[in-house]
């Protein structure tokens, strides 16, 4: 199947360097217009991670009009095959390259090195170069807001979580969740399953039922699309929607969605560009920086529970609240974190194992 | 681990391995006669957008079952056209089928994101379907799980005990002798590529309407390439092709409940089981090499062309 799929996409690959080449020879003669590059791991139309990246591209095509040129070449697989998926929009002539996967870290770079006069922005990565910044958005800080909610309406005390990869930003996710679950709940539990993909709406489906069937009546998830958020609906339990605002599919499981917002960013970014001003830059941004939104609550959460969310929320936003504050213990009982300390983002990105009280060992 | 739980985790399964039922056993049917189509998961993604969209539409399930076995049917038209007429290169066309199938389902499916669908009635038989554990395993599933296994019973008995079935597996072996007494070797072919695509788009309609009645983009997730990787499992049997489906059903989901119950195998491991399983017997089944080759079509993949 493996070697199929990359056939396949080779052949995308192909079509699509066909249309870049298209609009390198349609483009305008006067002003040449800046183009921006965007690259996605999943198709846009996954209403999830994919999607809300590209409702950025749209944004900066909006803010800029005629100066800029937007291209995006999507469901690209992460390892060798996004090099010369990102060498390919270096070589037709972009100026500015988004490539939207941790898994493009290594690729973005190797790339980078190559093309020394073209911006790139990786996201939700750790390496930068001299024309390689990196950006991504404080999720964590949804994934406290979605612990406090899931460990309030939770009847079960059972919660369950759906992660794809255990890297550090997964970890992280279902730490910060647990720990803001067990605030508020210290009966609470989580069960984990781990499907090995971003995006394969049967698999997402089949392990929420598998959790439910297990007792889950909360399920939260770190994958893409909004199958999980479906099946909740369809066995009357709480579910949190991912990336996107996923109300329409289980309106009633639905308890809130955390929206990422790419278009502020994006714009910024192109502005700077356009500019000349653009330098390499770390940017880490959650829900203060607007980086982050919630969706509507679902009407049937008692008012209390809303109130509590969103004054957690308000406080991490003011930044007067963490959701990494000691003491926080690892699972052998290691200080992760001192009483009165919050995370620094070291801490924070380099985050690998479980904290005290999670029943379950974190695949290495 | 109680009834109750054991049955969940059996209904899931067969949810999970219906569609690859399906498909696998079209693709049998098609290849042989002769004919790789590498297209199923292009097949199988219009399908699941063709029923989708019907589902919406018009609210009858029937009716969203039978468009995504005639979109299905459709794509496989098209592929029949280019390699039996046209004589194109099969696995070449396969493959852009399968590029257009995604596109094409992408573009028809953009006004549905975000909708949901009702899904397919169960049945239910009062007194029978509320009988412990059998009643739901048995009698408690949509009409497609129970078209699934009425389709490998009667693919099986066409192939093997049919003078059309018969026919068909002549003009896979050899289809220049079969031309030479007669039997019309592109209309089998047509007739044979086309159940293959009513049966992936039924494959992509249970993806749709039953197991996560939704429509995204790409939601079939390379189910057509394991359904192709099921008929060489099968050695092109369909009851093979049926056990290789639950296999990986199986296994894929029990997987997802170890975890779940914390069982202490990491989950990478848990998560390569279905395609280990699947290969090793694969290597069992092959072993026997005459036996191996004796079952594959000589004809797969070959174009013809009726030299006088």
């Amino acid at each position: 199947m493996k070697g199929n799929k990359g056939m396949m996409n080779t052949m995308n690959r192909a079509i699509a360097a066909c249309l870049l080449a298209a609009g390198l020879l349609a483009g305008p003669a006067s002003a040449e217009p800046l183009k921006v590059g965007f690259v996605y791991v999943g198709p846009i139309g996954d209403h999830g991670w994919t999607y809300q990246h590209d409702q950025g591209r749209l944004a900066v095509e909006e803010a800029f009009g005629d100066q800029v040129e937007t291209s995006y070449v999507e469901s690209v697989p992460e390892g060798a095959d996004a090099d010369r998926v990102i060498a390919q929009l270096a070589e037709t002539g972009h100026g500015l390259i988004f490539t939207t996967s941790f898994g493009y870290m290594n690729p973005t770079i190797r790339v980078a090195e190559m093309y020394p006069d073209v911006h790139f922005e990786h996201a939700t990565g750790y390496k930068q170069a001299d024309n390689v910044a990196t950006y991504s958005a404080r999720f964590y800080e949804g994934r406290h807001v979605a612990g406090l909610l899931a460990g309030s309406v939770t009847e079960s005390n059972v919660i369950g979580y759906i992660a794809s990869f255990p890297i550090p930003e997964v970890v992280r996710g279902i730490n910060a969740a647990f720990l803001a679950a067990r605030s508020v709940n210290p009966d609470v539990s989580f069960k984990i399953v781990w499907v090995s993909t971003w995006f394969d709406p049967g698999k997402e489906g089949d392990a929420a039922k598998a959790l439910i069937d297990q007792g889950a009546d909360v399920i939260l998830q770190h994958t893409d699309s909004p199958a999980a958020l479906q099946v909740a609906q369809d066995r009357g339990v709480w579910a949190v929607g991912q990336a996107s605002d996923m109300t329409a599919f289980g309106a009633d499981a639905h308890l809130v969605s955390v929206v990422n917002n790419w278009a502020a960013y994006y714009v910024r970014r192109v502005q700077a560009a356009l500019d000349g001003s653009w330098g390499t830059s770390d940017t880490w941004g959650g829900f203060g920086a607007n980086m982050l939104l919630l969706s509507a609550y679902n009407e049937a959460i008692p008012a209390d529970v809303v109130e509590m969310a969103e004054a957690a929320r308000a406080a991490i936003a003011e930044g007067s609240l963490h959701p990494f504050a000691g003491p926080i213990h690892d699972q052998e009982g290691n200080l992760l974190v001192a009483e009165g300390e919050v995370a620094d983002d070291g801490m924070l990105l380099g985050m690998s194992v479980y904290v005290e009280g999670i029943d379950a060992t974190l695949p290495q | 681990m109680t009834i109750d739980f054991l049955v969940a985790a059996l209904m899931t399964i067969i949810t999970a391995s219906t569609p690859l039922v399906f498909a696998a056993v079209g693709e049998i049917v098609a290849e042989k006669s002769g004919v790789l189509n590498l297209g199923v998961e292009g097949m199988m993604i219009v399908g699941a957008i063709g029923a989708f969209a019907t589902g919406i539409v018009t609210g009858d399930p029937v009716l969203a079952v039978l468009a995504g076995a005639a979109s299905g049917a459709l794509m496989a038209f098209i592929f029949g056209c280019l390699t039996l007429w046209l004589l194109s290169n099969q696995v070449a066309t396969g493959l852009a089928l399968t590029i257009f199938g995604i596109g094409l389902s992408a573009l028809v499916g953009h006004q549905f994101v975000g909708v949901t669908f009702a899904g397919l009635p169960k049945l239910d038989i009062p007194g029978i379907t509320d009988l412990p554990f059998i009643g739901p395993l048995l009698f408690g599933h949509d009409a497609l799980v129970y078209l699934s296994v009425v389709s490998v019973v009667g693919v099986a008995w066409f192939l093997r005990r049919t003078r059309t079935g018969l026919a068909l597996r002549a003009v896979g072996e050899n289809h220049d002798a079969a031309h030479s007494i007669g039997y019309p070797v592109i209309m089998i072919r047509l007739m044979a590529v086309l159940f293959g695509g009513v049966m992936a788009g039924l494959g992509g309609a249970c993806l749709s309407l039953a197991y996560t009645p939704l429509w995204i983009e790409n939601m079939t997730a390379g189910r057509g390439w394991i359904a192709l990787a099921l008929v060489v499992f099968a050695s092109w049997r369909p009851w093979r092709a049926f056990f290789g489906a639950y296999l990986f059903g199986g296994i894929t989901i029990i997987q997802l409940h170890a975890q779940g119950l914390g069982v202490a195998i990491p989950s990478q491991i848990l998560s390569m089981l279905p395609y280990i399983a699947t290969i090793v017997v694969l290597v069992l089944i092959s072993r026997d090499d005459v036996r191996m080759r004796f079952n594959a079509p000589a004809c797969l993949g070959r174009s013809f062309h009726a030299t006088g």
